[in-house]
């Protein structure tokens, strides 16, 4: 004990980055969860290489009903064919799984904020805090959510911000009554007691003690729900009250072009919904990876 | 027992007052605007305030969401800005197609995600229990809108086999029921059956599954007599929780086949500001989902004795 | 080893050599190793070690029932002569529950909470025998009920198992167990999940069973005292193998294993004096199964362990030491050992004698509202059921003194513990500690000093450290919220010190809980409370969790700190022989009230209050030379939301006077020099009752 290079044992959180690398590196014990993390990572690159991954811009009319594997006119070549606009299939589904990713996980992460603190508020101080947050989850659950997605757009207007702040409004009640219910037992810990013994502050409690020894259950919920985000977006874009065109998002991509499926032109519309499939499939196989590895641990 | 009952019935009744307050806020909030989207954009302030003076919108909001509360119990949902018709006359119709394509979702959903549920949570790892497992996680992750285009493609592009629309336009036709019930079984089998799975493997790692089989009653009885009745107990309540994740999924699904339900009566009035359908839609699919919650958990209680007897 | 030719008689069940694997993706891990036991019929034997050791993986094997990772890897188990092994599922099936039941530990998880008992019971003959009708099925569970002692049987058959106490489900099992007649009764810790009046209630049963139907039976504890009761012989295991079998006499007065003999040396007996005769831990820890050494498992930890002897590849074989008996040892060198003069010589300390008062409590009251204060409450109004946690709880605690406070479940020990520490407020009554009333100061209130010089160590632990922070963060923060260190440098040069002062080396400071043995946290948390060196530490049950070689170890740790630093303690405590060892005062509770208090020698001995009396003999005591006079309670433990009106006792109070004990809560009265007994029997005739532990004449063995 001469030379310990951390001389100071004052608790600090591990940084994010290292959780989640030993996150991936526990992965290795599950070939299902390794597979969805190969995906969700592979969107993911595609998302940040979008300028140099996509040969067109999105937005570009080229050459309208090109199948997939033609030339264009000046020599470019349409590797997913071309929409009836023109524009190059593989650009608009990169540039559009950028958009779709940037919004769930924006959307996804502001959720996770608003529900972790209701959930841990309702979760340690209980009695009428926990009456009064659990009621207001309980009349924003009690609409379905896409019913409920379809009255928030429809009245505040079709816009990224507004789609991040309907998922925040919509699923951190659900997020809250996870963090509550792990709250409720993880309060009654001795090293909770030992804590509120030594004099520690609520808040000192609820994000120290308690919030730390939830983040397994959540990391797998939060997966999930990234998936379960990212079909609604698709899903708002389906429904025409998506993110504003001309800009590419999935579900947009695939309303637009469905009326030309039954010509023969099945393309247009398959790329998208195969996309958001596979890139779900994938959140999904982390997420169940990542449960069996930390039950098993 | 009774007194939880009460207490269930009361919290729904609160619920569903908050929510109605809620709907009512957001649509008759502002009078002006439902005057101008009765009369058009062009109308002039003194039309707008006469209007509004007819139609008792003076009123302060609270004796206006009172009034319209009084209404609605009546059975008086208005008359639609878009249709020039009551409300009532479309809703009721497009409620019950929307009931028509729920039944046949559940009919077939339900079976399916119980059978194959328990039967992958019986042996937990083997291989039947990580085909279904995988089976499940696919179909849960193609979207509604995706699975929609899929099976267009497969069964009315290609083979040919099915009405790509779903209008029902001459009639009912149960061949146009079969691709949106397709759609919402494929997405929504797969949750009860994960759910379904895994009550039932914890289940089966209980002690009293061990006394059991140790007891030495036959298998087949430890699995339905022992097991059964422990590991459904959960399912149930996912179940009613479905209805309202169906609700949700019918408002993609009647899009996307043109289906007249309820869903898409909602969208369509919710897009064009048509504020006492959106109200009645709204109403309706809270109504339905806030008392399957009520349902999933009275049965909760009722089927575990722990609960039960206390 | 096999003696069953002497008596000519088949054996029952017969094990040799039997080897269980559990596979994980680490590996296989080997379980038991190279077991064998004979039993004849009417033979109960009883297999006790502690966590880990294998020995409920041996019943499970004897069951043919390992889960889906594990299995039997060699060896042959025979039931009358049959090689299980070798049996189909359906002939398993047949005899599962037939020819061979078993009880289990928690008995509230053993039965389907969604079947009635009476469901339940019936499916054993349904199943087992060919024409039962449920009418007969139902009349045979029910009587069955009754032999159990269960009262009002036929409500029992319609209810279901939560609807009873710990105590009658535990006795449900046993009748489902005896209910096919079986010649094989496999008994796994069927008592540590209850209290221990419960507890001798079941052993009662139980030991009554083996005389009436002469089932054969097979006892798994981990509890020395219990096998001493049950049983005729004993196997004693160590690290998945058996280290030495013989009869409960030769096991408990000449063992011939180092590891029994540890056992023994750590367990607390009522002869056993902290001062005098303290307890020896078995240094180490038990090795993981993947990690055991070559040779003798336990030779590690042994202080008879020479190299080339005990290390030898192919493993300790079995030597007798009795041919006629059975009496065997796995010990290379229990003949070369001088088992006369086994223990070191250990000074014996001075008795220290206790100083002023430090803590004073007076007419303490808890009372807790049962409905939480919700809306639903507020907005209805309704005023809810008051639960008495503790009911005029009055006691001192000297300078250097152990106080112990005992009890069952439902006593409110712990909740006393919480109004100590500032998390409830007391209902009324005082506590001054300090010079200042703490009864109604909240922690968030005091200021870092008072609560510094106040605080706990916890039971569980598992539970009592952060599993997300370092142990050295956790303390450190311990000590900057005491203020005891304010700069890094001196928060560690603080925890350097006191992982020394509780012998762990100090890089454990950079370790994670889960990186830690069970022992090893209770000495973090023993750290940690003593950190801001306080006057009065409360310790509750810290030993409890622990195996008892580790328990002897913490306890020892525990009362060094203590002399070392003029601490009051206050241990709580359900466990009467930790209890008489290591106090100097003891306080005994029940259902919220002190029913007696007084010097450790004056609470064990007569005078007694009825309850410590009962107490005392439900205790089982791992000593051959000890005589107890059996006092088996009737009934359950009320429940502290409905307690009985007058003596908290009286409903089971083996000297129920009658009217005047069920009226009113008896006056405390004063046996002499401060012990006090709250009875209404008058105190002359309390003097009169014998001793509940008697030390028999040891005689001179080997």
């Amino acid at each position: 004990m001469t030379d310990t290079t951390n001389n100071d044992y004052v608790a600090k959180p591990t940084p994010m980055i290292i959780q989640i690398l030993r996150g991936i590196a526990l992965l290795r014990e599950s070939p299902v969860g390794l597979l969805g993390g190969s995906i969700v990572a592979f969107f993911f690159l595609l998302a940040i290489l979008a300028p140099i991954v996509a040969p067109y811009d999105p937005n570009l009319p080229i050459l309208p009903f090109a199948l997939p594997g033609t030339e264009g006119p000046n020599g470019e070549y349409f590797l997913l064919g071309t929409d009836h606009l023109g524009r190059d299939i593989l650009s608009r589904v990169v540039w559009g799984g950028q958009r779709v990713l940037f919004y769930a996980t924006l959307a996804t992460i502001s959720a996770y904020i608003v529900g972790i603190i209701m959930g841990l508020l309702a979760g340690y101080y209980r009695g009428w805090v926990d009456e009064l947050i659990s009621f207001v989850a309980n009349v924003i659950l009690s609409f379905p959510v896409m019913v409920l997605y379809v009255l928030i757009i429809t009245q505040i207007g079709a816009s990224g911000a507004n789609i991040v702040f309907a998922v925040v409004f919509a699923s951190s009640p659900g997020i809250m009554r996870i963090v509550r219910g792990l709250t409720l037992d993880l309060r009654t810990r001795d090293y909770v007691a030992a804590a509120q013994t030594r004099g520690e502050s609520g808040l000192w409690i609820m994000l120290v003690e308690i919030l730390p020894n939830a983040r397994g259950p959540l990391i797998v919920d939060a997966c999930l729900r990234m998936g379960y985000t990212t079909i609604t977006i698709g899903a708002l874009g389906f429904l025409g009250l998506g993110l504003p065109p001309p800009d590419p998002d999935w579900g947009g991509m695939i309303t637009q072009t469905r009326s030309f499926a039954g010509a023969g032109f099945a393309h247009m519309t398959l790329v998208p919904a195969l996309a958001v499939s596979l890139l779900v499939l994938g959140f999904n196989l982390l997420a169940d990876g990542l449960r069996e590895v930390s039950i098993r641990d | 027992m009774g007194i939880l009952l009460l207490k269930r019935l009361g919290m729904m009744l609160l619920v569903m007052l908050v929510v109605a307050f809620l709907l009512f806020l957001a649509n008759e909030g502002d009078p002006y605007s439902i005057a101008r989207g009765v009369l058009g954009p062009y109308a002039q302030q003194e039309q707008l305030t006469i209007w509004l003076q007819e139609h008792g919108y003076d009123k302060p909001i609270l004796v206006r969401f009172l009034e319209w509360l009084g209404r609605v119990v009546t059975g008086d949902l208005g008359v639609s800005v878009q249709y020039k018709r009551p409300v009532a006359e479309i809703f009721w119709s497009r409620l019950g197609n929307t009931g028509i394509l729920a039944a046949a979702t559940f009919a077939i959903m339900v079976p399916m995600a119980l059978i194959l549920g328990v039967l992958a949570g019986m042996k937990e790892g083997s291989f039947l229990d990580r085909f279904i497992s995988v089976l499940s996680i696919g179909t849960t992750s193609v979207p509604e809108y995706a699975s929609a285009v899929l099976l267009s493609v497969i069964f009315v592009y290609s083979l040919d086999l099915l009405p790509g629309s779903s209008a029902m336009s001459n009639g009912f036709d149960i061949m146009q029921l079969i691709l949106p019930t397709m759609v919402l079984v494929l997405y929504g089998f797969g949750y009860i059956a994960r759910m379904t799975r895994a009550s039932m493997a914890e289940v089966m790692t209980t002690h009293y599954i061990r006394t059991a089989i140790l007891k030495g009653i036959p298998y087949k009885r430890v699995i339905v007599k022992h097991a059964l009745r422990n590991a459904l107990i959960a399912p149930f309540t996912v179940i009613m929780l479905q209805l309202n994740w169906l609700l949700s999924g019918v408002v993609v699904t009647e899009y996307a086949f043109g289906y007249k339900g309820f869903g898409a009566l909602l969208l369509d009035a919710a897009l064009r500001k048509d504020i006492f359908v959106i109200e009645a839609c709204g109403l309706a699919a809270v109504f339905v989902a806030v008392l399957s919650q009520t349902i999933g958990d009275i049965g909760y209680t009722l089927l575990n004795p722990r609960i039960r007897f206390n | 080893m096999n003696n069953s030719e002497n008596t000519g008689q088949e054996p029952i069940l017969d094990i040799e050599g039997l080897c269980i694997s559990y596979f994980t993706r680490a590996g296989e891990i080997p379980a038991v190793v190279d077991f064998n036991l004979t039993l004849k019929p009417g033979e109960s034997i009883g297999i006790v070690g502690e966590s880990g050791c294998g020995k409920s993986t041996v019943a499970m094997a004897i069951m043919q029932y390992m889960g889906s990772n594990g299995g039997i890897v060699g060896g042959s188990i025979k039931f009358k002569g049959r090689d299980m092994n070798e049996m189909s599922q359906e002939e398993l099936r047949q005899l599962r529950g037939s020819d061979i039941a078993m009880i289990y530990q928690e008995p509230m998880a053993a039965l389907n909470p969604s079947m009635t008992i009476g469901e339940q019971l019936m499916e054993v003959p349904l199943y087992h025998e060919t024409n039962c009708t449920r009418e007969e099925a139902f009349r045979r569970s029910a009587e069955m009920l009754e032999k159990v002692k269960l009262p009002d049987a036929s409500r029992v058959m319609n209810a279901y198992p939560h609807q009873i106490s710990g105590g009658q489900q535990q006795r449900v099992v046993i009748a489902m167990a005896l209910l096919s007649n079986p010649s094989l009764l496999l008994l796994d810790e069927p008592t540590t999940a209850l209290d221990v009046t419960v507890e001798a209630g079941i052993v009662k049963l139980i030991k009554e069973i083996s005389e009436e139907f002469g089932t054969s039976m097979i006892y798994i504890s981990h509890n020395m005292g219990l096998i001493l009761e049950t049983c005729d012989r004993v196997c004693v295991m160590y690290s998945g193998q058996a280290v030495e079998i013989g009869t409960v006499n030769e096991v408990f007065d000449i063992m011939r294993h180092p590891y029994t003999r540890g056992l023994f040396n750590s367990i607390p007996l009522p002869t056993a004096d902290k001062n005098a005769s303290p307890l020896i831990p078995i240094r180490g820890q038990l090795p993981l199964p993947h990690q055991r050494p070559q040779g003798c498992y336990f030779g590690p930890r042994c202080d008879h362990f020479k190299s080339g002897q005990c290390d030898v590849m192919a493993g300790i074989p079995w030597d007798t030491v009795d041919d006629q008996s059975g009496h065997a040892v796995r010990c290379a060198r229990w003949q070369e050992i001088d088992w006369a003069h086994y223990n070191p010589e250990i000074p014996p300390q001075d008795e220290v004698e206790p100083g002023e008062v430090v803590l004073s409590v007076n007419d303490l009251q808890k009372y807790y509202e049962v409905k939480s204060s919700g809306l639903w409450a507020m907005l209805t109004g309704k005023k809810s059921r008051w639960v008495k946690a503790n009911e005029t709880l009055t006691f001192n605690a000297r300078k250097r003194e152990t106080v112990a406070i005992v009890g069952e479940s439902g006593c409110g020990k712990s909740t006393f513990a919480k109004v100590l520490m500032g998390l409830e407020q007391a209902t009324g009554g005082d506590i001054s500690y300090g010079n200042v009333d703490i009864a109604n100061l909240p922690v968030q209130k005091r200021s870092p000093q008072q609560i510094g010089s106040l605080q706990m160590v916890f039971q569980n632990p598992n539970d009592t450290l952060n599993p997300s922070h370092t142990v050295g963060g956790q303390i450190g923060r311990v000590l900057r919220k005491f203020g005891v260190a304010k700069n890094a440098q001196e928060v560690k040069q603080k925890v350097d010190e006191l992982l020394d002062m509780v012998k762990l080396p100090r890089d454990f400071a950079h370790r994670r809980p889960r990186q830690l043995s069970g022992g090893q946290k209770q000495r973090i948390g023993i750290a940690r409370a003593f950190a801001g060196n306080p006057p009065l530490v409360i310790a509750d049950e810290p030993v409890s969790a622990l195996d008892v070689s580790v328990q002897a170890a913490v306890t020892g740790l525990l009362m060094d700190i203590q002399r070392e630093h003029d601490t009051t303690l206050l241990f709580i405590s359900h466990d009467l022989s930790v209890v008489r060892y290591l106090s100097d005062r003891v306080v005994v509770m029940y259902l919220g009230q002190i029913m007696e208090q007084g010097t450790v020698e004056e609470v064990y001995a007569p005078p007694y209050h009825p309850y410590t009396e009962a107490l005392l003999s439900a205790v089982p005591i791992a000593d051959t030379s000890i005589d107890k006079k059996e006092i088996v309670l009737e009934g359950n433990i009320p429940s502290p939301l409905n307690p009985p009106k007058g003596c908290p006792f009286s409903t089971r109070c083996p000297r129920y006077l009658g009217e005047k004990c069920d009226s009113a809560m008896p006056k405390a009265q004063d046996a002499g020099n401060g012990h006090m007994i709250a009875c209404h029997i008058p105190m002359e005739q309390l003097r009169e009752v014998e001793p509940v532990i008697v030390v028999k004449p040891k005689k001179e063995v080997a």
